[in-house]
Formats: C-alpha cells, structure tokens, sequence
C-alpha cells in the first residue's frame, strides 16, 4: 500500500513540470480570459457607500442629494489610482465622457480650498440620469453585459435582452466572416497540400527534402515580411498582374488585393505548412505496399487512390485542416494588411479591446465567443472523424 | 486572441515569480522603447548611443505599436521590463489619470518654461510634434490637392485614396471636407448629428478608399500607384523623399498634428535612469539633431530655434505650416474612441 | 544417386534425367525445362537500378500449376524478378511473357496475378472480409457472388470466425492467411509470394508451409514464392531456382540442387558440405578419380564438363561421411584425426582433420562418442561425393 502511495507520489513528480506548464500556460489563461469576459467589480469596489443609495433609486429621476454625497465620500476615500484608472474604463466604456467627466470631478474633489458644494456644480452632466444609470449597471459583481455584447446584444433599461442598435453591432457579422474565411482558407490549403505532400511523400532523397524546405520557407520569415511580399505580388501593377496580362488571361489589372481573394492567397500561402507536414506525416506511416497491393487485386490507380490511400490518410486531411482553421480563426495581421475594408477578421475587433482600449472584459467576452464557438466545430470534427472508417 | 494569450502568460509568468521560483533577477540596464523604423535609427544615433557613453551604462532600446493595453499589463503584472517609453497623446491621459506611469521631475528636465505648453504633462515630456496630413505624388498630380474638400473630389482628382483603419482622424477629416471649419471640428463631433454627418461623408468616399493599417504602408500605396493621395505620417512622407527621391508633398492645411511624450512606467527598476534620459534627450543642442533624421517638430523652443531652415520648413511645427492645422482632441478621444471604434467597423462591415 | 532420384515426382523424372545428359552443369546454363507446359517466360531479362544491376540477363521458364522458388542471399534480386512479373517494376531489357502473351506493357491490375507480401499489405481500414472482397469488387461482381466467395475463401484458410475483424486485431499468422486468402479469391492464373512466413515463428512456418503446399496441390496454382530459407524452398517446391548476384547458379527440383550441386556457391549456399581440392586424374563411366594435394586419390560420381587434369572440389555432405576405425576398401577412405566432437541432440556433430584440411561429420544419434586425439578412417562411397566444376575462367586456366 505504501509502496504504491509512493509510486504515485514519484510519477506526480516526475509529472509535476507538465503539469505546472499546462496550469500556467494553457488552464491559467483560460481562466482568466473567462474571469474577465464576467467579472464586474472595479465599480463596486470603490463605491460601496454609492452602492448602498443607487439600491433605493427609481433609474429614471435626476440624482438626489443623498446620491451625490454618497458618490463624492467613496471617490475621496479612493487611494488607488490604477484601481480608479480600472472603474472609470469601465464606466466609460458603457457610458462615453465619463473619462473626462471623472478627472475633473476628481480633480476638483481634491481642491481643498474651494470644496464643491455638489456633484452638479462640479460639472452639469451629473444632473443627467444616464451618467448615474451606468454606474447603477455596474454595481453587481458579475455581468453578462460582455457576453451579450459580444454576440450583439445588451439589457435595456428594463434589464431585457435586445439586439443592440445596427450601428453597434458588427461582431457577429466579423465572427460569421471569421469563420468563412477560415474555411476558404482550409478548403484552399488541403486542395493544394494533399496533392503536394502525396507527391513529396512518394518521392525520395533531395527532391523530398527541396518539397518540404519549400513549404516550410514561410515559417521562416517574419509574417510581415510574408504579407509585404504578397502585396508587391498582388497589387495592380504587381507581379501576377502583369504576366496575367502578358500571357493574354485578362485585358486588365484583376484586383487581388484588398479583397477576399487576397487575403486567402496569402493566408493560404502562411498556413499551407499547417495542411502539408500533418498530412504527409500520416502518409509516410502507410505502408509503401498498400498501393501496388491493391494494383495487383486488379485496382485501377484512380479507384486504389479512393479505396486505400484516401481513408488511410483522411486522418491527416482532417488533423491539418483543423490545424490550419483554428489558426486561421486567429489572424489578423494578414486580412488587416491584405484585405479590404469587409475583411476584418475577429481578432483585429478583439486586439482593438486588450491591446487598444485595455477593456480586457470584452476582449475576454470575444474571446470566450470565439472559444465555444471553435469548440462546437471541434466537437462536430470529432465526431466525424469517429466514425472514419481510417481510425482503429 | 493572441493578446490574451499574451496576458496570460504574462499573469503565469507573474505567477511564478511571486512563488518564488525564480531567481532574484540581475539588474537590467536601462530600457527605452520607441517606435521603431527610420525614427528610432535616428534616436539611437543621437540619444541612446551618446547617452550610453556618458554615463558609461548600456542602454537597450525596444520598439513597440502603441496600446495602452500593453503597459497596463507590463504595470500590473509588477516590476515592467521597460523604462522610458515614448507613447501618444492619448496613452499619456489615459496611462497617466490610471497611475500607469511615475510623476516627472520638471525640475530635472529645465523647467517647463522650456517646452511648448502641450509639451508639458505631469505624467510626460513632449519629444516630437508630428502630423497626419495628405499626401501626393508631385511628379504624377502637378496641380495637387489643397483641402479635405479635394481630397474628396475624385471627379477633379481621380484615383483611390488612403486613408487609416479607424475612427481616429478619419472623423474629423471628413467633417473639414463637408465644410466645417478646423476650429469648429471636435464641437461638431461631440455631437450625435456630428457624428452622423461625418459617417455620411465618409459614405460618399467609401468605394474610393484603400484602409491601411501600419505607418508604412500608405507610402508604399502612393509609390506603386496604388492610390492617387493618401493620409500619411509627416515624418513619413519626408523620409521617403530623402531616401528614395521621391517628389511627395504634404498638404498642411487640415492636417491634425500631436505631441508625443517620454513617460516613465510606474515602478519601473530605472526609473530614476530613465528621467535622467528624457532630460539628456530634451536638450536643445541633443533634439536639435533629430531633424536631420526624420521631420517632426520640436517641444524643446531652443531646439526648435537651431534647425537650420532648409530641414526646418519641412516640420509640423514651422510656423507656414500652422495656421491651416488642427491639434489633435484628445480629451475627445479618451471619451469616445471605443463607441466611435465600435460603429467604425459596423459601419466599415456594412 | 539415381536410384534415389526416382523418389520425384512422376513428372520430374524425365526433366532430371535430361539435366544429366546436357550442358546442365555449366554454371551460367540456361535455365532449365519446366515440368510441365511452360506458363512464364523471362527472355533475357536484365535490370538496372541506376549503374546497379540486379537483374543480368536471366531466362527462366515456368510450368502450369508448377511451385517454384526461387532462393539466394539477400541482394540477390530474387524481389525485384518478382515485382517485374508482377508489374510493379520494369525490366531495363528483355521480355516477359505469360501464357505467350508479351506482358511488359501491361499494368498491374490487368495482369491478374496474386502477389502475397512478406508484410502481408492487408489493408488496415478494412475488415477482414472487405480484403478479401477487394479484387473481387474490383472485378465488378455482385454481392451475393462476392459474399459467397469471401465465405469460401475464410474457409479454406479457417478464419470464418475472425470476418469482421480488422488486421490489426489478428496474430501475424492469422494475417498471413487473409493475405493468402486475398490473394487465392480472385482465383488469378499466378500468385507471387515474396518471403511471406519470413515474420512468423518457427511452428507457425512450418504449418503455413504445408498449408501453402496443400492449397497448390488442391487448387493446381502456379506459385512463385521468393525465400532466402533454403529449408523452406527444399520443403516447399517442384523446383528450386538458386539465385547469385542477379543471376540463376542451378535450378532444379530440390534433391538435385541439395544432392548434386553444380557450383560452389550452391553447393555452400544449401545445406552445409565439405569442399576438397583436387586435379582430376582420369574419367572413365561417369566415375573421376581426383588426386587430392595430400596424395590420396578420390573416386566421385561425375558428369559433363570436367575434364582430365582440371582442379575442382570435391562435394560432400557431412551427412555422408562414416567414421571407421579400419581402412575400407570399398569406399574413399581419409585419414583423419577427430579435434572435436559435438551432440546436437539429433546428430552428433564430429570435426576431424584430414592432414591439414578440415572436415565435418555429421553421425547418427546412436553413434558412440569419439575423444579429441582419436585416429579414425572417413569413409564415403562414390555416389555420396560430388565433382563442382570450376568457374569458366578457371576451367581453362586448368586445362591449358
Ligand atoms: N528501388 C530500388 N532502387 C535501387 N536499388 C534497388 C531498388 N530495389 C532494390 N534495389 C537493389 O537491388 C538489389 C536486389 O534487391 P532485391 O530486393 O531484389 O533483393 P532480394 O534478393 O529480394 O533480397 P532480400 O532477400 O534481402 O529480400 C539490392 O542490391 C538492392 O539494394
Ligand atoms: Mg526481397
């Protein structure tokens, strides 16, 4: 008994560098990222006092005394600026103006010589409702208010879930895009990797190693590199406009560039390694044998390439291509730089938030969006390829 | 997603450090960041190397893109990698009302009597004025644009134009192009029918317009023809012209000019190192070099007042430059950019 | 000797005979007459692999419903002639030809031929019951037809019970079997196996070869079956094609290339034999007398193509050899000294010393136990020892 409670204590050990990389790298981030898509309490935090007043407040007069007092008490007790910094983020990104409208209220709260006599004094917006309607809203510790906005929805006054103004909403459209483009993407990437990484996996020696060196020359150089490569290629009086003309194809410059067709080519371009090295890793564990096999039990070529070499490495179609998806999902630099204004993909909307605004609970709520959504993908993928005949 | 994978392993990698697992860090030499490109090849000429060399310490230099987000996430995870940072108008409110970044001693760099008034910043120290204006192709369009008005005229002026992926700017050119005039802009703006009336402008140019996203790529737009004028960094446009021959002129009537500041982030292991490096880098005879390298103006008066006029006339802040420019709003903007960012790209998906 | 050659088969003893008479013994003979009527041609059949070759100019004709083996060291060659009859390679020269009909232009899959590999290549996507239905989906036949003769052929090698299983799920003689059985269903007019018991245990070899036997015997298959086992080729075949270096040494049934071996190398290659050196002193009624260098002299069966005062060796096989402790004039008789002596539970294992050259003995169980030291007599009768010709060049080397 014993000896076997020590066992385990030593291959909880040995594991123990896994573990810790997969608790910090991979449980820890999603936890936070998921955290912050729910989490609300940088208001509640530093407004208790405002907490308790806003409790008994219709949501539609004007402030009362009381309300005002309470909010200018809790802003004077507040010490911490970055924490301050946290709360007004996040009422102005409910409510816009309240950044400049908190600096000078805080700004005149510490004017000692000269204390307001109320809020409204200090600047007129206080009067208005809806400034005070936003920081009612944040009160509660946790919110859908990200989630919801993510896929376009938000509470109205009476706290029911609508569709947000057509002027606001965009991330669903940008998420249905995200995923279409993804697909073309997979779609184009396995229509030229399966047959390059067959032909690179039946042949031998140099010529194997040139294919493979040169589907994976791109991950070799730098993503801008590559997407400013693709530009001078693509562009109107680039490179493939020229010899498409020369050549007779078309009488004009075809726009490549800032358009869909652009942004596959070169995502396409980025990820082909993604579909080709899965692929061909599968196809080099089939036995050579299979195909002169199935040649000599009287199997025409097209019909042994169906019948064996096609289940056998659909395995490796359906790793890379949800390899090359998956990471498609997450590109923006790419269609930023390549595609048109309709190419905008869902990363671009959620860097704008983490890194632009530092609203990290939207970018969180986008994330968790993105997230369930590839899950479900993942999950119809599996199923699939459950009931793949190529699987033992 | 790539960002929160950043800022979850910038929180694991915080984590580990409060475990106590690593190591007690060795002191890590002074870390300017700026922004890369021909700027900062000159920024290294004449502030990091000669300021290496008289304090005889080694001073590594970083570029980044800008985002809030990045520093406050360097900040809260404690004790951040950078020291000095150049960062925009907005990043300075922003990053300053949060306590993103350590007070300036104003004392250390001259007192604020040296530096033009939106210079001066209790969180940041001006270190370049620089401008968004149109750009052309002199060689290509003799009679060039002269306004936001023929920036939209594609009928006088045909071809596509440029103009940067976001709200910003964008805005505020369209409402000079519909006939507001620049001192009446961010009123205009401010308001819900403002905001309409820009976005309807925009709708006319929409079919016309090519989005770029980073600094260099409007340049490259105009050089390949791709585009027949285009916003365009100041600095840019200038560059270009020195390096590679180029004709392209800047239109500074309606272009919007900002200030760009050093900060220093909040408990940073040099930040004492680091105001010491503002202060080396804002005076006069070290910024009046900067010119030669790439044209944007001068917070430091006596700096301004040593470049010669040839490099001079090319700058946002020389004065036949002025009188047609805007300054950017930036209280405007820490307000509204991420409701106006939202219905951007609603509107740009439409 | 003779007598014990008509052990054969009816049919082989005619060919057998003839092999004495002819130019049968001169190394680099053309292959020989098959047993029945020929099926398979190779004309001149060369193959190069780059500057490499495999394949030298090789002929080789097999009969209908005949079992050949073909066996030689490994990089003989003995795949590559395979899978040029099979269509997965081309020969560089030469013609190959099936039923009459030139084959080189025709693919694979219309060749109709059964190829057994020695990995088995069973399909591991696919149960059992889809292998063995593939070739004859492929031929277009209905389902009732294919699931009738998937049953048969289960049967036939007894894995009725193991349809629905995958490859994977079988003992390797158990996916040997389906490849057997794959390869029979289509009831091609060929089947080709390459070294297919190489990857099974002793047992379970030695019950798949007399399976395999059994099934040719019972079906009337021509099989070509490549191994480099020389027991399995000697257990196996109507007639065993000896392969050197890309090309055929002997062919014949399995007691002439075991009994009367034409080369050295074949000679050394199948079984384990002593080689004596000697010159032939005369040649009269198909008996040489050799002289060896230690003076003795040596009566050996012979035939063709040595002649008087050439050097060759003297074959003969441990088997053979008696020890005796006096002199006897009937047979060949050396003088020897026992240095070892070894029981290997079935023989005893006897190495002796005739002057300087060694020789070994392999004597019955019963047989008592000679000490180190001991002086004893070789005896072997003149039908037990045979005359190997040396290689062309020497040949006349000797006799000039
Ligand atoms: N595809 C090929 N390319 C080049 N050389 C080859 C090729 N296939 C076989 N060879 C060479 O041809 C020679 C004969 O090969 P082969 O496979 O016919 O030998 P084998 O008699 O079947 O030997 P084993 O008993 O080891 O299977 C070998 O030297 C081998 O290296
Ligand atoms: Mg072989």
């Amino acid at each position: 008994m014993s000896a076997r409670a020590s066992r385990t204590g030593r291959s909880l050990f040995l594991l123990a560098p896994l573990l810790l990389f997969l608790a910090g790298f991979f449980v820890w981030p999603l936890f936070s990222m998921m955290s912050q898509a729910v989490s609300d309490t940088a208001v509640l935090r530093l407004l208790p006092q405002s907490a308790e007043v806003l409790a008994g407040w219709d949501r539609k007069s004007p402030p009362t005394p009381e309300m005002q007092t309470a909010l200018i008490a809790d802003l004077k007790a507040v010490e911490d600026t970055q924490a301050l910094g946290d709360m007004v983020r996040r009422l102005n990104s409910a409510r816009s103006g309240f950044r400049t409208l908190m600096s000078k209220t805080t700004s005149a709260l510490s004017d000692e010589a000269d204390p307001p006599a109320d809020l409204v004094s200090i600047d007129k917006r206080w009067e208005r409702p809806e400034f005070w309607l936003a920081i009612a809203d944040a009160l509660s510790p946790l919110t859908d208010r990200n989630l919801l906005a993510a896929v376009d929805l938000g509470r109205n006054a009476d706290g029911e879930i609508e569709h947000l103004p057509a002027d606001q909403s965009v991330n669903r459209v940008i998420l249905v895009r995200t995923f279409w483009i993804s697909a073309l993407v997979t779609f184009a990437c396995i229509a030229i990797g399966y047959p390059y990484a067959i032909i690179a996996a039946s042949l031998s020696g140099w010529k194997r190693d040139v294919m493979l060196a040169a589907v994976l020359l791109p991950l070799w150089t730098s993503l801008l590199v590559r997407t400013a490569a693709w530009f001078i290629l693509l562009q109107e009086q680039g490179l493939i406009n020229d010899v498409l003309q020369m050549l007779g194809l078309t009488s004009g410059p075809v726009q490549l560039i800032f358009n869909r067709t652009g942004v596959v080519i070169a995502m396409t371009h980025v990820l082909l390694p993604f579909m080709v090295l899965p692929i061909y890793s599968v196809l080099i564990t089939i036995p050579k044998n299979l195909m002169p096999a199935a040649a000599s039990l009287g199997a025409h070529p097209l019909r042994a390439f169906l019948r064996v070499l096609l289940p056998l490495s659909l395995r490796g179609v359906a790793a890379g291509s949800l390899l090359v998806f998956i990471s498609a999902i997450g590109y923006y630099i790419t269609p930023a730089l390549i595609g048109g204004p309709g190419d905008q993909m869902i990363s671009s909307i959620i860097a704008f938030y983490a890194i632009g605004s530092a609203n990290w609970g939207m970018a969180g709520a986008l994330g968790v969006v993105l997230l369930a959504a590839t899950l479900v993908l993942y999950s119809v993928y599996a199923r699939l390829s459950a009931d793949e005949p190529g699987r033992r | 997603m790539k960002t929160i994978i950043k800022t979850g392993v910038l929180a694991a990698a915080a984590a580990v450090l409060a475990a106590g697992l690593a190591a007690p860090a060795l002191a890590r030499d002074l870390t300017v960041v700026s922004w890369g490109g021909n700027y900062q090849d000159g920024q290294r000429e004449i502030y990091f190397k000669p300021y290496a060399e008289k304090t005889g310490k080694p001073v590594l230099d970083e570029s980044w893109d800008g985002g809030i987000g990045v520093l406050q996430s360097k900040v809260k995870a404690g004790a951040p990698n950078w020291d000095a940072v150049q960062v925009e108008a907005e990043e300075l409110a922003l990053g300053c009302s949060d306590g993103l970044f350590e007070k300036i001693d104003w004392d250390k760099m001259g007192g604020k009597d040296r530096f033009l008034d939106s210079a001066v910043n209790d969180c940041g120290v001006g270190a370049i004025v620089w401008s968004t204006a149109i750009a052309y192709d002199g060689d290509k369009i003799a009679e060039g644009p002269n306004s936001w008005a023929d920036f939209w005229n594609v009928e006088k002026f045909p071809g596509k134009r440029g103009l940067r992926k976001g709200p910003k700017y964008t805005l505020e050119f369209a409402l000079m192009a519909d006939g507001v005039s620049k001192d009446e802009v961010y009123d205009v703006l401010s308001t819900d029918e403002g905001v309409e009336r820009a976005f309807k402008k925009l709708d006319e140019l929409k079919p016309h317009i090519v989005w770029w996203e980073s600094g260099a790529q409007p340049l490259q737009f105009l050089a390949s023809g791709e585009v027949a004028m285009t916003s365009a960094y100041n600095g840019r446009i200038t560059g270009i012209n020195r390096t590679e021959g180029k004709n392209f002129k800047v239109v500074w009537p309606g272009s919007i000019y900002a200030v760009d500041s050093w900060v220093v982030l909040k408990d940073a292991e040099n930040k004492d190192a680091a105001q010491d490096f503002i202060a080396f880098a804002s005076q006069p005879e070290n910024q009046a070099k900067l010119p030669e390298y790439v044209a944007y103006g001068l917070p430091v008066k006596e700096a301004a007042a040593k470049v010669p006029a040839d490099l001079a006339k090319d700058l946002p802040t020389e004065p036949a430059n002025m009188p047609e420019a805007i300054s950017l709003n930036t209280d405007f903007w820490i307000d509204n950019s991420e409701t106006l960012t939202q219905r951007f790209n609603a509107w740009l998906a439409q | 000797m003779r007598r014990r050659r008509s052990f054969l088969l009816p049919g082989g003893e005619k060919v057998a005979e003839g092999r004495m008479r002819g130019p049968a013994l001169c190394p680099t003979a053309r292959a020989r007459e098959p047993l029945l009527a020929e099926f398979i041609r190779f004309d001149r059949i060369t193959k190069f692999y780059g500057p490499l070759c495999v394949v030298e100019n090789l002929d080789l004709g097999i009969g209908k419903g005949e079992f050949v083996s073909l066996l030689g060291p490994s990089g003989s060659g003995k795949t590559t002639l395979l899978m040029m009859l099979a269509g997965f390679e081309q020969p560089t020269s030469g013609t190959i030809l099936v039923d009459g009909q030139a084959v080189n232009d025709v693919p694979t899959h219309k060749r109709d031929m059964g190829v057994v590999f020695q990995s088995y290549a069973l399909f591991p996507h696919m149960t059992v019951g889809e292998n063995i239905a593939f070739p004859l989906e492929m031929r277009g036949l209905g389902k009732a037809e294919i699931a009738d003769r998937v049953t048969r052929a289960l049967d036939m090698v007894q894995l009725s019970a193991m349809r629905e299983r995958r490859p994977a799920q079988l003992s390797g003689g158990q996916q040997q079997r389906v490849a057997l059985a794959r390869a029979l269903v289509f009831e091609p007019r060929v089947v080709l196996m390459d070294e297919p018991l190489g990857a099974l245990d002793k047992q379970l070899r030695e019950q798949m070869q007399l399976d395999i036997r059994d099934l040719h015997r019972r079906l009337g298959l021509t099989i070509v079956f490549v191994t480099h086992d020389q027991s399995e080729a000697l257990t196996m075949s109507d007639r065993v094609a000896v392969f050197n270096k890309g090309k055929i040494e002997q062919i014949g049934t399995p007691r002439q290339v075991y009994d009367e071996p034409a080369t050295r190398f074949v000679a050394e290659f199948i079984g384990e034999t002593n080689l004596i050196e000697g010159v032939v002193a005369r040649i009269s009624g198909g008996e040489a007398a050799v002289r060896l260098a230690s003076g003795a002299e040596i009566v050996s069966a012979v035939s063709g193509g040595v002649a008087e005062g050439a050097t060759v060796y003297l074959s003969v096989r441990p088997e053979r050899i008696e020890l005796a402790e006096a002199r006897n004039a009937a047979h060949n008789c050396l003088e020897t000294e026992v240095t070892d002596s070894v029981y290997q539970g079935d023989h005893l294992r006897v190495e002796l010393a005739a002057g300087s050259h060694p020789l070994i003995a392999k004597l019955g169980r019963r047989s008592r136990e000679f000490e180190p030291g001991t002086k004893v007599f070789a005896a072997f009768s003149a039908g037990d020892c045979r005359v190997i010709a040396p290689p062309d060049g020497q040949r006349q080397a000797a006799a000039s």
